[in-house]
């Protein structure tokens, strides 16, 4: 009992430390990858090659004047970002970051929890992220400020419809919401490839849904600078201020993690068990395998922030409910028709 | 008039479905934008590497000595009259005995000040001298936290002495030296 | 052992918010009670076994219908001032309905105290066997209950539709 609860307590901490670590070199990245597409060089001073920037950003924002705005609604407007940062950092449980470790016998899952109902809890988390972009954006009494908030929300809702949709279809092809089946179902061999294959459409839904739910461009309306001066954070300052950008790109980190797993066979990857590799070797290369998938989507994520302009916010609704949504229902009717066809003709 | 024959013609016709996709434009802005990440930065790193600048270029002022090291400025106010900005003063003052080393001529600049936030680095002030004491060089104007910083005095415009003089020989070309044979074409008109 | 606090700690947290939500003046903080009652009542859902159930209740009613509360009342504004006078009779009628209905209650559940709960199946919460019950044993009143969202969808949009004159 004691041995399983220090084991469990390592693996939180260390994944939440993953979590923060990746989504301060996110900045990092971010700011690299955004002067390299622009041909310059980006951030070189703090540290070689700039590496230690995002420690001197996280100096700077706790350093900074912290204001909290005399007409605002002072607990709510706390309880924005810590709820922000919460939900952030929770989905980061139900995914498989590796299968198991075997250390004296002992065999040790590299998944914080394995719940059955995995994919919905996801959704669950989702779902209530978008408070703390609300309650902030209202707490602020700023019209900017519940602008940004409103469209957030508004967004949020529309989008998670269209996502929810798409992993239904991958739920029926699967047979389970368990992150930990669905991962293991894409092992190689046996012509078990992933899931991308079977389901593009699904893939594309879900990656643009994605993009939208972390309000990234060019889904930012809500905090969009030239619109909104900063959209819900507009009268956040110093480490609030800090903590709404921080649960962004842990959100992003987190996506993109969903993304690699749901999609992209999460920890496998090709002619894994065919090396004749020991066992607790596979483990470690799969982690390996996921980072370098998640580090691809994360760079994917800045990749088109830096390419495709804002949508107008009539043309992202259009996006959501007229094209998605029916979409993404047709995408579902028709894995079931081929599942069904499967079923009745053994193929 | 057309200058280039890159223009184009702007249709309101609908797009085509293939078009309304937006994925291959956007696939194909991503490839722009990838093709960039891997071109060489153009940026300079400035205090580490300076841009070379022109030979001409008009930056902070310096009062010229002599070959004997004696200021050449008599303080004539010729300079302040051509500056457009109205950025320098000075006040006058008659040399004492035993001052010759020092200043050249009888009458000389005991106060010269220059504003560098109202100085729009014309040039004019070196035209309109005519004893080539003031120049502009190639010096940028560091910043400053005050605005008294930027009222640069003899202290700061004079030139050292010996091996600290300010080489201003990139200015007098040809052209320079031929056009200040003739003071009246500068501030007569 | 440990349930049996957690219990009590939820049904306190459940109790208290339901109440907040009544008493507090700020339309906003209301809303918001009523989430963290959600919150609490999704957390029971979990202690019965009921995995889905409670996932289903955190999607739908805290992460939906009550961010578009939320949004509502964000945009109408509301606030102290501007809420309309009540008389002292409808504040008298209230009382003595809501009294009624509470008397109601405490009746009911007094009767239920020697009703001993059949135990099913444990596990009937869990996502199989909830789908299978509910797409072999219920499926007509299952469809049946899709057939009202529609005719709520059909509703909202005949609503929401600008008038042809």
């Amino acid at each position: 009992m004691i041995s399983f609860l220090i084991y469990k307590t390592i693996l939180v901490i260390v994944i939440f430390a993953v979590s923060l670590v990746v989504a301060m070199y996110s900045t990092y990245g971010e700011r690299k990858i955004a002067a390299f597409m622009q041909d310059r060089i980006g951030p070189n001073r703090a540290g070689p090659f700039g590496i230690l920037q995002p420690l001197a950003d996280g100096v700077k924002m706790f350093m900074k004047e912290e204001i909290i705005p005399d007409v605002s609604n002072k607990a709510l407007f706390i309880l924005g970002p810590c709820i922000a940062m919460l939900t952030a950092c929770m989905t980061g449980v139900v995914i498989p970051w590796g299968a198991a470790i075997t250390i004296g016998g002992e065999k040790y899952s590299l998944q914080i929890t394995d719940i059955n109902i995995g994919v919905l809890y996801m959704f669950g988390v989702l779902s209530i992220g978008v408070y703390g972009v609300m309650i902030g954006g209202w707490a602020s009494n700023n019209k900017f400020s519940l602008l940004g908030a409103i469209r957030a929300s508004s967004q949020m809702i529309s989008y998670e419809v269209a996502m929810g949709l798409s992993i239904i279809a991958l739920v029926m092809m699967t047979g389970t919401i368990s992150l930990k089946e669905i991962t293991e179902q894409q092992a190689g061999g046996n012509w078990n490839m992933w899931n991308v294959v079977y389901q593009p459409v699904g893939f594309l839904i879900f990656l643009i849904c994605a993009f939208a739910e972390t309000n990234r461009t060019p889904f930012d309306l809500p905090e969009c600078e030239t619109e909104l001066v900063g959209g819900y954070h507009t009268e956040y300052s110093s480490m609030k201020l800090g903590f709404y950008l921080f649960a962004e790109y842990i959100n992003m980190f987190i996506s993109s993690a969903v993304i690699a797993t749901l999609y992209f066979g999460g920890y496998n990857f090709p002619f894994m068990h065919d090396l004749g590799l020991s066992e607790n070797l596979i483990t470690i290369l799969g982690v390996v395998a996921l980072f370098a998938k998640i580090f691809f989507f994360i760079f994917l994520y800045m990749w088109v922030r830096w390419t495709v302009p804002r949508f107008r916010y009539d043309q992202l609704m259009n996006l959501g409910w007229k094209i998605l949504i029916p979409l993404s229902i047709g995408n579902i009717m028709l894995t079931g028709l081929i599942t069904l066809l499967r079923q009745k003709y053994y193929f | 008039m057309q200058l280039t024959n890159r223009s184009k013609v702007v249709s309101k016709k609908e797009m085509t479905f293939a078009e309304k996709l937006y994925f291959p434009a956007i696939l194909g802005g991503m490839g722009i934008t990838l093709k960039h990440f891997f071109k060489k930065p153009v940026t300079v790193s400035y205090p580490e590497v300076k841009r070379d600048i022109a030979g001409v270029f008009r930056g902070q002022h310096t009062l010229k000595r002599d070959e004997k090291g004696a200021e050449r400025c008599t303080a004539c106010g010729l300079c302040a009259v051509a500056c457009p900005a109205e950025a320098i003063t000075m006040t006058a003052a008659e040399r004492k005995k035993g001052e010759e080393s020092l200043y050249r001529e009888e009458k000389y600049a005991a106060v010269y000040e220059i504003n560098m936030l109202r100085c729009i680095f014309c040039g004019l002030c070196e035209e309109a001298c005519p004893k080539e004491a003031i120049f502009l060089t190639d010096r940028i104007v560091p910043s400053n936290f005050e605005r008294d910083g930027f009222i640069y005095g003899k202290d700061k415009l004079v030139e050292g002495m010996n091996e600290n003089r300010v080489d201003v020989t990139k200015r007098q070309t040809e052209e320079v030296n031929e056009f200040k044979k003739d003071k009246h074409y500068a501030h007569n008109k | 052992m440990m349930i049996k606090y957690i219990f009590y700690f939820l049904a306190f947290v459940s109790v208290f918010s339901a109440l907040m939500v009544v008493v507090s003046k700020n339309p906003v903080h209301c809303v918001l009670y009523l989430i963290m009652c959600f919150f609490s009542i999704a957390g029971h859902y979990i202690l019965l076994n009921a995995q889905f159930l409670a996932a289903v209740h955190v999607i739908v009613y805290a992460g939906a219908i009550m961010v578009l509360f939320l949004f509502v009342i964000m945009l109408l504004n509301l606030n102290t001032q501007s809420e309309p006078h009540k008389s002292t009779w409808l504040k008298f009628a209230a009382a003595i309905t809501s009294g009624l209905l509470l008397v109601i209650l405490v009746g009911t559940l007094k009767g239920s105290e020697t009703m001993v709960m059949p135990l099913g199946n444990p596990n009937a919460g869990l996502i199989k066997n909830l789908g299978i019950t509910l797409f072999k044993d219920f499926l007509l009143p299952f469809e049946v209950s899709s057939i009202l969202f529609l005719v709520a969808m059909v509703g909202a949009v005949m609503l929401g539709k600008k008038e042809i004159k």
